[in-house]
């Protein structure tokens, strides 16, 4: 089993455990704790897919030299998506929590099943 | 969602997502835009570390984008959750009550005046030395704001000054696009890094604008995190 699809099956195991605990949960916060699993498992995939054989973090430094950074370090890119995608994430979760928070001093409840009939 | 529905969904996504796991077999070489990242990073814009590099010269356009996003998010939240100014006063004078009763333990107390400055340092750390190794603007932010939630959670009479922060960001994210238009007068495009000289490779004042696009970035998303942070307290 290679590095690269073992991270890849962990982060794909992640999204999927995400995905149920939204389909299935009655909680809101455990709905959003499911929400930030699927994310936390992308962000896993996207870091996967960059990995090189035997390669090292794309920085210059000791432990890797300018004239042999092209065939013995990662891919960059995906990791500086993965930044992003982390920062996105934060920002929606708290938005999230936010609304909550105001759904709970609306009906005094967490769980969802108070608010299925205010559809319209 | 009924539970036979929710497992039959999860089934058929399970067998889609081990025919993606099967079918991948690791790289064993860069590929070509990668490889020209690697290569470019260092020659053309004098910094150690690839990825600050990519983030905050060549696609720095979304890294703009990013910093829209938190300042959006940050509006939304105390949107939400912002009280008016008698019933903020009614809900500290609450929350200064109830501690008086039950006060934050002296763990908490202790370990947040030990780590309080080293984390703060830390993330002073992490900002400057964005260019040179692991970190960056993002990074030490975040850094920065788990600070500012620490002080928050210890020191209940501790009180941000949200008019002084949100002017803060703001000119943070003002400058920001200060310095890339800076970058289409004197360099050759939109936040291009040129525009300060690039120095010499790996020294503390090089890579050109990177490590002050950083420290602008780390001001402002500590800023914003804080900001939203103190507004969950209340």
């Amino acid at each position: 089993m290679t590095i690269a699809s073992i991270v890849l099956s962990t982060g794909l195991i992640l999204v999927l455990i995400g995905i149920w605990g939204m389909l299935t949960q009655r909680n809101i916060l455990r709905i959003i704790v499911g929400f930030v699993l699927m994310g936390t498992g992308s962000h896993l995939v996207i870091v996967a897919i960059g990995y090189v054989s035997n390669g090292t973090a794309p920085i210059i430094d000791g432990g890797l030299s300018l004239a042999e950074a092209p065939t013995r370090s990662v891919d960059p890119i995906p990791s500086a998506l993965a930044v992003t995608a982390i920062v996105i994430g934060l920002a929606v979760t708290a938005v999230m929590l936010a609304y909550a928070i105001r759904l709970y001093q609306a009906k005094q409840t967490l769980s969802i099943d108070a608010f299925t009939d205010s559809k319209w | 969602m009924r539970r036979g529905a929710a497992i039959i969904l999860i089934a058929f996504l399970g067998v889609i997502f081990s025919t993606i796991a099967v079918s991948y077999s690791q790289r064993s070489s860069l590929p070509e835009l990668a490889a020209a990242y690697v290569d470019l990073v260092p020659r053309e814009l004098g910094a150690p570390n690839v990825i600050t590099g990519i983030l905050l010269t060549y696609r720095a356009f979304d890294t703009l984008g990013e910093v829209a996003v938190l300042f959006m998010v940050a509006a939304g939240v105390g949107l939400l959750l912002g009280a008016g100014c008698e019933e903020r006063d009614e809900v500290q004078a609450g929350i200064r009550r109830s501690l008086k009763e039950t006060p934050s333990t002296e763990i908490v107390q202790n370990g947040a005046d030990i780590l309080v400055p080293l984390i703060a340092i830390f993330a002073a750390y992490i900002v400057l030395h964005g260019h040179l190794g692991p970190g960056g603007g993002f990074q030490g932010g975040a850094v920065m704001a788990s600070c500012v939630l620490l002080l928050l959670l210890a020191k209940p009479d501790y009180r941000i000054k949200l008019a002084h922060l949100s002017f803060i960001e703001s000119l943070a994210g003002l400058l920001i696009v200060v310095v890339g238009i800076a970058g289409i007068i004197l360099a050759s495009g939109f936040l291009d890094n040129r525009v300060l000289p690039l120095g010499e490779f790996g020294a503390f004042f090089s890579a050109g604008a990177i490590p002050v696009l950083s420290v602008l970035l780390g001001v402002k998303v500590g800023c914003e995190l804080s900001v939203i942070s103190e507004r969950f307290r209340a």
